[in-house]
């Protein structure tokens, strides 16, 4: 999309480049770009106090505003909730005198869902999709759905290995319009439902998600979507043995996200027991999986009783 | 708080006006009237962001409305993504004059404190969730758009279906201009769904002119004559108060 041609200042922000709030008087020194979207750009920065934030700015002051609003909402749900922690919130004044609001959340260190999964094996599917799934179901529970669930708003993270979001700007209360989607993940797209907020809009995402894993390149629709979409899902090879699950989320076939998420747990001790995934060379970490997986579900049994 | 009503035209055309009024001068006139004109120009395949298309800022600027030029595969993303940061847009420019009222001349919602904008934030965002809305879509059939119809049925059929996964009202009419005798043709009468567009929609252009000015000025009558006090009757008195909170 050509956007207005002036290049806004706040989307290139050179490395050592100095920011100090306008209400909290705080000063942020930008270290590198972590990236940019529809709405701002982020920066890896180091506060006053040395600690490392990730810093959103932007020039839409509508848009990450309401953003905030949501952070500011999801920071007083209880437990592991989806999307990374709100610290800061102000404005910067260029030297026009031109505000441009900002916040700082925590630094999520880690690297693309689809980078991650080519290195370590696809395997690692059946455990970081049940971990988003379970925090899914947390945001669902108290009325909200993610949204634009998509590549470039997850990042995988080392210690421990999870599958985090970060861009909560398509947090909708359940039964509203989504209010931000990217076409490919959208089941509106592809005349697989409504642009109404349910759970199931999320699910569908995340199937989508694993479609974008198998084709780098992603693909459009053609004249009939739905069908076009099944068989995209049946020739990839890679997600073969959670072939089943995804073609329910892309039905629309779950009502919430613990549905999936069962499925998923049977499917990977299944896998587990035949000690499958023939075709697979490389190396399989299956007791970096099994210890992952045991922690999930003490995890979940904590979530669930307390 | 009573919600109100949000009228927008959406003009999508693909070059500059070349016969009639001045485009820029009726789209101030709509604003006037209290209709924002918001502005889609259609680049061809290839083209940088080409001079015929200077004048899709200038509309939309006078119109009160948004604008973005886009390349065909991005079309039905950016429809619904104007539509929507029109509204959002609108609404802010209402509560900014509410609190104009209330707080001064110079306040506005970038100037409070970043808590207090947040709040106003969120009465804006449960507004565009729950206005009733009234969209006027105009396209431009002239012959250089030939190629690009297909793509802007199917943004349009897109829009309907995000516009109406909100819980306000929604009411869309659509016309092309040149119009074969009149400025203006009528595509589709006011009405909540475009199910129907995928039929009724033109395959075919009209002819090399682009009266946009006289497209514009026609356009703004069907929201205030017959075509829509007819459809809306039981809305009428609403219409005069817009916006009463
Ligand atoms: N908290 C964070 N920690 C690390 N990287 C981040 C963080 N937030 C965003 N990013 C990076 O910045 C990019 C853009 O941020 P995002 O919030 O998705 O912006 P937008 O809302 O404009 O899409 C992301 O794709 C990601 O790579
Ligand atoms: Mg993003």
């Amino acid at each position: 999309m050509l956007n207005q041609s002036k290049p806004i200042s706040v989307f290139n922000f050179k490395p050592g480049t100095c920011l100090r709030g306008k209400w909290h008087q705080r000063t942020y020194y930008i270290k590198e770009k972590l990236g940019t979207g529809a709405v701002g750009a982020v920066y890896l920065a180091k506060q006053d106090n040395d600690q490392w934030v990730a810093l959103k700015i932007s020039d839409k002051a509508a848009s990450i505003t309401s953003e905030i609003n949501v952070l500011k909402k999801l920071a007083k749900v209880q437990g592991e909730s989806p999307g990374p922690s709100l610290y800061e919130i102000d404005d910067w004044i260029d030297r026009r005198g031109e505000c441009y609001p900002f916040y700082t959340m925590e630094y999520v260190q880690g690297e693309s869902l689809d980078k991650f999964l080519n290195k370590r094996g696809r395997q690692w599917l059946g455990v970081l999709f049940p971990q988003l799934l379970e925090e899914l179901e947390q945001l669902h529970r108290v009325g909200f759905i993610l949204g634009d669930l998509k590549i470039e708003n997850v990042i995988v993270t080392h210690r421990p290995i999870r599958l985090r979001f970060i861009d909560v700007g398509g947090v909708t209360l359940i039964g509203r319009s989504v209010k931000e989607y990217t076409e490919f993940y959208d089941r509106g797209y592809w005349h697989c439902g409504n642009r109404t907020a349910d759970p199931a809009y999320d699910l569908f995402a995340l199937a989508m998600m694993a479609l974008r894993c198998a084709y780098p390149n992603q693909f459009r629709r053609t004249k009939e979507p739905k069908k076009y979409l099944i068989t995209k899902l049946k020739q990839a090879s890679i997600l073969k043995p959670y072939d089943p699950i995804f073609h329910k989320a892309l039905l629309g076939q779950y009502q919430n996200s613990q549905e999936m998420q069962q499925d998923f747990k049977k499917r990977t001790r299944h896998l587990t027991r035949k000690s499958a995934v023939p075709q697979d060379k490389q190396e399989i970490d299956w007791l970096e999986i099994v210890i992952c997986i045991s922690i999930s579900v003490v995890l979940f049994f904590l979530a669930t009783f307390y | 708080m009573r919600t109100g009503k949000l009228k927008q035209i959406l003009l999508i055309t693909d070059g500059c006006s070349n016969k009639g009024e001045d485009p820029t001068l009726i789209a101030n006139m709509i604003r006037e009237a209290g209709i924002t004109v918001n502005v889609i120009g259609v680049l061809d395949q290839g083209d940088t962001d080409s001079d015929s298309l200077v004048e899709v800022e200038d509309i939309a600027s006078s119109g009160g409305g948004v604008s973005q030029i886009v390349y065909p595969q991005v079309l039905t993303q950016t429809v619904q993504a104007v539509t929507k940061q029109a509204m959002t847009q609108t609404l802010q420019g209402v509560v900014n004059q509410e609190l104009r009222q209330i707080l001064g001349d110079n306040q506005s919602i970038e100037a409070l404190p970043p808590d207090q904008r947040g709040e106003v934030m969120e009465v804006v965002d449960e507004l565009t969730e729950t206005c009733d809305m009234q969209l006027l879509v105009l396209v431009d059939t002239s012959a250089s758009m030939q190629k690009k119809l297909n793509t802007v049925k199917e943004a349009l059929i897109d829009l309907s279906i995000s516009m109406n996964a909100r819980t306000g009202d929604n009411k869309f009419a659509i016309y092309s201009f040149p119009g074969r005798k009149k400025a203006l043709d009528k595509i589709l009468e006011w009405s909540s769904d475009l199910d129907k567009l995928s039929s009724v929609f033109p395959k075919l252009t009209s002819g090399g002119i682009t009266p946009t000015g006289p497209a514009l000025k026609e356009a703004l009558h069907q929201f205030s004559e017959g075509g829509l006090l007819r459809s809306l009757r039981k809305d009428a008195e609403s219409e005069q108060a817009d916006f009463g909170f």
